[in-house]
């Protein structure tokens, strides 16, 4: 049942994020920041986690999760370092998903070629 | 910036597709939905075979489709998905992946540094910029709350 819940709660926070593809013609860096910056907005409200009590991965998993994780890291940062937590609690949370994507991307643009292919179309 | 209008046309062009709702948004839903599945999965054999907490777990999930959407953009896949796909693509972790490495290969014959090192984050740039910031207004308000509190 998890798995269900995962799909279809995942699923329509996709769903939104096309209906504001095809209505407002958004492009798709300022649909991932406004993603991003509503996940943190839900999470500070507290209202993010019991979504992902519910739903898990499909939560956690789009873009909004990330927005929800940095306001969760920016709460345990300050109230572990205070003052200082202000300052390093958004790159602590977001750390694992941000390092992952530049050496993997690192490492894909080293190993693999590319010619042209998106370009031509 | 010629070239990161070009990069942004791309980018929208390879996420947009065909525009009938009818059509979009069950392809949204569908990719989108089976992409959270998968991460579901993970999450799954992290907490019960590895013991990890949620959190944990979540974090590794995260890192686990990273890699798998790095790897699938490294064989060109990725994209053949996101034509379908659209915001089901776009919009999970692994969209965010694949903007980051999608250039960091396309731009990879402008040189390592300003090519790739610099193109990298045309797209995850302006997402930490403004994640970051609102994260940071939060915890403004959040630390003033506690004096009173």
């Amino acid at each position: 049942m998890e798995y269900v819940w995962a799909f279809v709660v995942g699923g329509l926070i996709c769903t939104v994020g096309q209906l504001l593809i095809d209505l407002t013609k958004l492009t798709p860096a300022r649909i991932l920041v406004s993603f991003v910056v509503a996940g943190t907005v839900l999470g500070a409200l507290g209202w993010y986690q019991p979504l992902i009590d519910f739903a898990g991965a499909g939560a956690t998993v789009p873009l909004t999760g990330f927005g929800s994780m940095l306001a969760k890291g920016m709460r345990e940062a300050i109230d572990k370092d205070g003052l200082l937590g202000i300052f390093t609690g958004g790159f602590t949370a977001c750390a694992a998903g941000v390092t992952a994507a530049i050496i993997f991307g690192l490492a894909v643009a080293l190993i693999f070629k590319r010619t042209d292919r998106t370009l031509q179309e | 910036m010629d070239i990161s209008k070009k990069e942004y046309e791309q980018t929208a062009k390879k996420h947009a597709g065909s525009s009938k709702l009818y059509i979009t948004l069950p392809k949204a839903f569908l990719i989108g939905g089976a992409i959270c599945c998968l991460g579901e999965l993970f999450l799954n054999i992290y907490q019960r075979y590895a013991g990890l907490d949620f959190d944990t777990a979540a974090a590794y999930t995260s890192i686990t489709l990273v890699f798998l959407s790095a790897l699938f953009t490294g064989f060109g896949w990725y994209e053949k998905i996101a034509k379908h796909g659209g915001a089901g693509t776009l919009v999970p972790i692994t969209g965010f992946a694949n903007a980051v490495v999608s250039p960091a290969l396309e731009f990879k014959t402008e040189g390592y540094v300003l090519g790739t090192g610099a193109k990298m984050f045309v797209i995850a740039g302006p997402v930490i910029v403004y994640g970051i910031s609102a994260a940071f207004i939060y915890g403004i308000i959040y630390y003033i709350y506690g004096f009173f509190a």
